[in-house]
């Protein structure tokens, strides 16, 4: 009887957390990007599309969204391209290093990201430290223009996203059995087909997971835009905070965050969709 | 050579990692108020730091934030993680799928829709509306952890203390919690980390009566280079290695736990 009850506490307690502050918002946000503006009460009725519509319609929007996009995508290949072979390494150190280099890792990591975006600016600023450097070899003559630039909110982005990328690949990539690379390289394989035809289909789901994990949470990055980017709105995170915090146009900002709501269930979609044939191709064989 | 190249490359990436802090750091102790060029050992940007009211207000608020919503998110994280491994009911899947959504979901979403549901029903954006987003995005971390070690232990010792007599509370509080205290602790140290670094979900639920650091931090740097910013920083990259090395600390105690087992 007291089990029972216990049972029934800690589940609904769990359930009804989950539920209040992880469904019903959602649904909440669904709802809301489908009714109309309204300056003094966030949002009201009638149900209407406009919002889409603006979304969709408005070429201002849609080059926000497509630049977006491009950055993300950007950044998520400049973090795969620097994490893998990052994780690969780490993964066959011996236990003693790899612990080090996560350690050295984790370190950024646990520290306030905003506070990184600033340090970030301190170095790229005109008389930040790159400048310094490039002026002091010679490689330029006058200082370069690199706040305020879409190249630096690509470096800051990298700068915050890549350990995202690391963690499940070297997770995945530490699992990999060695001796499967040693068996191709005994067949006769070279080093870039065992690298094509070994390693990445069997890291396959790291790097799905590394760049679910980079490429849907960097747009919304929007201090990250605000900090080292230029006036231009770069981040769906921007137009998304723009709308909520000053235009007070909530249907819209409702209507721009199921965008990304959208993007991530379709990732997360193919995601599984690769597990599932991954672990299907690993029982026939 | 393809060792070197190996070393170049690790370099270059805990470089990037690591020089923005250092300058950073040394900027809080720079006399040069923009950090143009070494002018001398200061500490007065602490003490300016100290003596700005905002900034420490705010200081105070995220620190009231982060250990509450720490210890509520481990308190709640663990029950549920006993719940999952103990008890099957229906749904249970669907609920843990709905935590790993929670988990990936990126801070935006949560922090639009979060904003929703308190104006919606009500709740004044402030302390209770910031503690409660706080809540919900460690409460997936807090139960993976306790999961993960809950999955660990030897399911032998909860019959042989049921066998012994045991009721389901003293079950609890004399066996599994002292089993846990490992991962407890490692889940607050988590769920303390990820609420200091939030940025997103705070900047959205929270209101003007309720200032916190992400957003006072936000604000100042803004307009320009603030060294009472980098003497905060430098406190902050403190806190995380010492916390960084009592969660290592703890890895250890659990590796060693596990085989005296």
């Amino acid at each position: 009887m007291k089990i029972l009850r216990t049972k029934t506490a800690v589940i609904g307690l769990i359930c009804g957390w989950l539920l209040l502050f992880g469904v019903v918002p959602i649904l909440m946000l669904l709802t809301s990007s489908f009714l109309s503006q309204d300056a003094a009460g966030f949002y009201r009725l009638p149900f209407s599309l406009h919002s889409y519509r603006q979304l969709f319609l408005d070429p201002g929007y849609l080059e926000v969204m497509l630049r977006s996009l491009k950055l993300a995508a950007l950044t998520t290949l400049i973090c795969l391209s620097a994490g893998y072979p990052f994780a690969w390494f780490t993964a066959r150190f011996s236990k003693r290093q790899r612990l080090v280099i996560l350690i050295l890792l984790m370190i950024p990591f646990w520290t306030n990201s905003l506070v990184r975006t600033y340090a970030i600016r301190m170095v790229l600023g005109t008389h930040g430290l790159l400048n310094k450097l490039l002026l002091a070899t010679g490689l330029i003559d006058s200082p370069l223009r690199l706040l305020y630039t879409d190249t630096a909110v690509l470096l800051g982005l990298f700068y915050l996203m890549l350990p995202f990328m690391i963690l499940p690949l070297y997770a995945n990539l530490e699992k990999l059995d060695y001796r499967l690379v040693e068996a191709a390289h005994d067949l006769g394989a070279g080093p870039l087909q065992i690298f094509r035809r070994v390693i990445v289909p069997l890291s396959l789901p790291g790097i799905f997971a590394g760049c679910i994990m980079v490429f849907v949470p960097t747009m919304g990055l929007f201090y990250v835009a605000s900090l080292l980017g230029g006036a231009r709105q770069l981040l769906i995170g921007n137009l998304i905070q723009q709308q909520f915090l000053n235009a007070r146009n909530w249907p819209l900002g409702s209507a721009t965050s199921v965008m990304l709501i959208l993007l991530m269930t379709v990732m997360l979609a193919g995601y599984a969709l690769i597990m599932r044939r991954l672990t299907a191709r690993g029982q026939r064989s | 050579m393809r060792k070197s190249l190996r070393l170049l490359f690790f370099c270059g990436i805990f470089l990037y990692l690591y020089v923005p802090i250092a300058i950073l750091i040394i900027n809080a102790f720079n006399l040069n108020r923009y950090g143009l060029r070494w002018d001398g050992f200061t500490l007065k940007w602490f003490t300016a730091m100290a003596a700005n009211p905002g900034l420490m207000e705010a200081t105070r608020h995220s620190l009231t934030i982060a250990i509450c919503a720490a210890s509520a998110a481990t308190a709640i994280g663990c029950l549920a993680a006993i719940g999952f491994t103990r008890y099957r009911f229906v749904g249970r899947r669907i609920l843990q799928g709905t935590l790993m959504t929670l988990m990936m979901a990126p801070d935006i979403i949560l922090a639009i829709s979060l904003l929703v549901l308190f104006v919606g029903i009500g709740i004044a954006l402030g302390f209770w509306s910031l503690l409660l987003s706080h809540i919900t995005f460690c409460l997936p971390f807090t139960v993976m952890t306790v999961t993960a070690r809950l999955q660990g232990f030897d399911r032998f010792l909860l019959d042989a203390a049921r066998d012994l007599g045991a009721s389901e509370g003293q079950l609890l509080r004399r066996v599994v919690l002292p089993l846990l205290r490992p991962a407890l602790l490692s889940s607050w140290l988590l769920s303390f980390t990820l609420s200091l670094d939030d940025v997103i979900v705070s900047s959205f639920v929270t209101g003007p009566s309720y200032d916190v650091l992400p957003l006072k931090i936000f604000s100042m740097v803004k307009v320009g280079v603030k060294p009472e910013v980098n003497a905060l920083a430098t406190l902050m990259v403190a806190l995380s290695l010492v916390l960084v090395v009592i969660s290592q600390l703890l890895v250890k105690e659990r590796d060693k736990n596990g085989k005296n087992k």
